[in-house]
């Protein structure tokens, strides 16, 4: 009838990217042409932004919070690993079956985390972190315990690109795995269960009263989310030819939340701009000082919290709606 | 004068009925061994001052909380032991006192989640939401009816009081329901808007049995056809609007509150 059924409409989540988001893509791209030389910084962004798209998952659209999630980016790094030492060295197959690890591994944790309330899951995502830690370091005849993993050797891709020194095989590799990712979380997103998500994000309480099973839609999102930062894991095996037991800590998953939360949680491009920014704030400043770097990243952290609602892209897309408030609601 | 039994015994023909619904905390009783029916088509007033136990018995009803004793019948069949969405599955919907809703979901995207839900399509991970076009267009149906399409498109949390409260009626007409539950639905809503709030549910077909709560006497007398008065968790009367406005036990309860 009038315009407000359109603007609802195509308020709506969408799979379908718009421009922007194409050129946006075509951004990494360029980086490899211009900077040859530091690959390896963009192949560990990309390989991180797929650990922090998953914690975006579960945080940003479930609604939980984890320090658990090295856990499961550990396991795909020690599955894909494993596999290669052990004679298994085709990279795809090694990368799907640390998911797939993962992913178990995530559905046994998520019938902890999803019961009680926030900081109840904060602290079984802590302690299943803390659990899986010790174990690799206690199994280490399996594991390599605090010497890590070390010859992996990956069988070129498709048989035919070898991982170079350069790391341009990597590279390549990491930003099609993290493209896969993120079309794949962006069409999951955009479905019911993804809006069921944000209800349940938004307005938990009433999605009873709605007739859906709050539960069992957290246990599928946190075991997804489990599976993806297993990929993460495994692709940072392969990339690096090494795994070492930090990839599982405590630490290191509370790196993963504030790669998120500095590029803003619940938006997908907040974890892929946050992945970015921290990894590239740690370069920087670990140049600048290689012992004190954390107090500036504590810095950063903070003015983001408290000064830039929504991180980073959150942050942008406001400025964004306010240069262009000409069209009604023209944030979108 | 009735206020003994009504004339539908418990289980059979009422769509929604109650057997010695009893509720305590500690010493405390909430509710009474409430034996209550509503029956199909009904539009019921549930009265009585405040913490008489009108909105733990909806939460009883509703499965939010579970009774210290008795039973609860949907249609004859006993749901006492179900879960709140197995309720809903069997046409139990309810609106919340305080607004209980998605802040952060447009209109559109909270009705349209409701509508989702209602046909089991929650779990579905890779259809895209614009594809759903019958569930969006039965979406923006009801949105047009609660005359809420200019905020169809926008954030829940950014709407007018009065106009959320009229998203807490789409999302439980959203389900489809047969009995629905309003807690106070023009509660915190400004005087001259109330009776808008209750004319969307006056439109509602008589399939739709419908028991409210309400403070305000004039809604009450306007909008319902059978009031039942509780206090202090008991049910003190039931009967027809002008029976119970007559009554001075009901006359004396109100009194004796200050009441708004």
């Amino acid at each position: 009838m009038t315009l407000h059924e359109p603007i609802a409409i195509g308020r709506l989540a969408s799979p379908r990217p718009r421009l922007a988001e194409i050129l946006l893509w075509l951004t990494p791209a360029v980086a490899y042409f211009l900077f040859p030389d530091n690959l390896a910084l963009g192949v560990s962004i990309m390989t991180y932004a797929v650990a922090v798209l998953a914690l975006d998952l579960a945080l940003g659209y479930a609604g939980i919070v984890s320090l658990g999630h090295a856990a499961f980016f550990g396991i795909g790094a020690y599955t894909a690993g494993l596999l290669t030492i052990h004679g298994w060295r085709e990279p795809l197959t090694g990368l799907l079956i640390a998911g797939a690890v993962s992913l178990c591994a995530g559905f046994l944790g998520s019938l902890l985390v999803v019961r009680g309330k926030d900081l109840t899951r904060l602290m079984v995502t802590l302690g299943l972190g803390l659990v899986v830690f010790e174990l690799a370091n206690r199994m280490s005849g399996i594991t390599g315990g605090v010497d890590g993993l070390s010859g992996i050797d990956v069988a070129p891709l498709f048989g035919v690109f070898e991982f170079d020194l350069y790391g341009r095989t990597a590279w390549w590799y990491s930003y099609a795995v993290l493209f896969g990712v993120f079309v794949f979380l962006r069409v999951v997103l955009a479905s019911p269960f993804g809006l069921s998500l944000r209800g349940i994000r938004e307005g938990g309480k009433r999605m009873p009263a709605l007739g859906a099973s709050v539960e069992s839609r957290l246990r599928v999102a946190f075991t997804l989310s489990a599976g993806l930062a297993g990929i993460s894991g495994g692709l940072l095996a392969q990339t690096t030819q090494f795994v070492g037991v930090d990839s599982l800590s405590v630490p290191l998953a509370a790196e993963f939340l504030v790669m998120l939360v500095l590029g803003g949680t619940g938006r997908l491009y907040g974890a892929l701009a946050g992945t970015a920014l921290f990894l590239i704030a740690r370069e920087r400043l670990a140049d600048l000082n290689p012992v004190y770097w954390e107090f500036w990243m504590g810095v950063l952290l903070m003015a983001v919290v408290l000064f830039l609602r929504g991180g980073l892209v959150g942050a942008l897309a406001r400025l964004w709606a306010r240069l262009r408030p000409a069209s009604e609601g023209g944030a979108r | 004068m009735s206020g003994t039994s009504s004339l539908f015994s418990p289980e059979a023909g009422a769509a929604l009925s109650t057997k010695g619904l009893t509720r305590v905390w500690g010493a405390f009783v909430a509710n009474s061994d409430i034996d209550f029916a509503l029956p199909t088509g009904a539009r019921h007033a549930l009265i009585g001052p405040n913490g008489a136990g009108k909105t733990t018995f909806i939460n009883m009803l509703t499965g939010v909380l579970a009774p210290s004793s008795g039973q609860v019948f949907i249609g004859g069949e006993e749901v006492t032991g179900l879960s709140q969405e197995k309720r809903v599955a069997k046409g139990v919907a309810r609106t919340f006192q305080i607004n209980n809703l998605f802040p952060g979901l447009t209109v559109l995207e909270s009705v349209l989640l409701a509508i989702l839900e209602r046909k089991g399509e929650g779990d579905r991970w890779f259809r895209p939401l614009r594809a759903y076009k019958p569930e969006i267009e039965e979406a923006m149906e009801l949105i047009r009816d609660l005359g809420l399409e200019a905020q169809a498109g926008e954030e829940t949390q950014r709407l007018a009081y009065g106009k959320q409260r009229l998203v807490e009626i789409a999302l439980a007409l959203a389900t489809r329901p047969r009995i629905l539950l309003l807690d106070e639905p023009a509660a915190g809503v400004p005087a001259g808007e109330s009776a808008e709030v209750f004319s969307v549910i006056a439109r509602l077909p008589r399939e739709v049995s419908i028991l409210f709560i309400e403070h305000d006497m004039d809604l009450v007398r306007r909008f319902s056809e059978r009031i039942t008065v509780l206090v202090a968790g008991k049910i003190l009367t039931e009967g027809a609007p002008e029976e119970i406005m007559s009554d001075p036990r009901v006359r004396e309860v109100y009194l004796g509150e200050g009441h708004d």
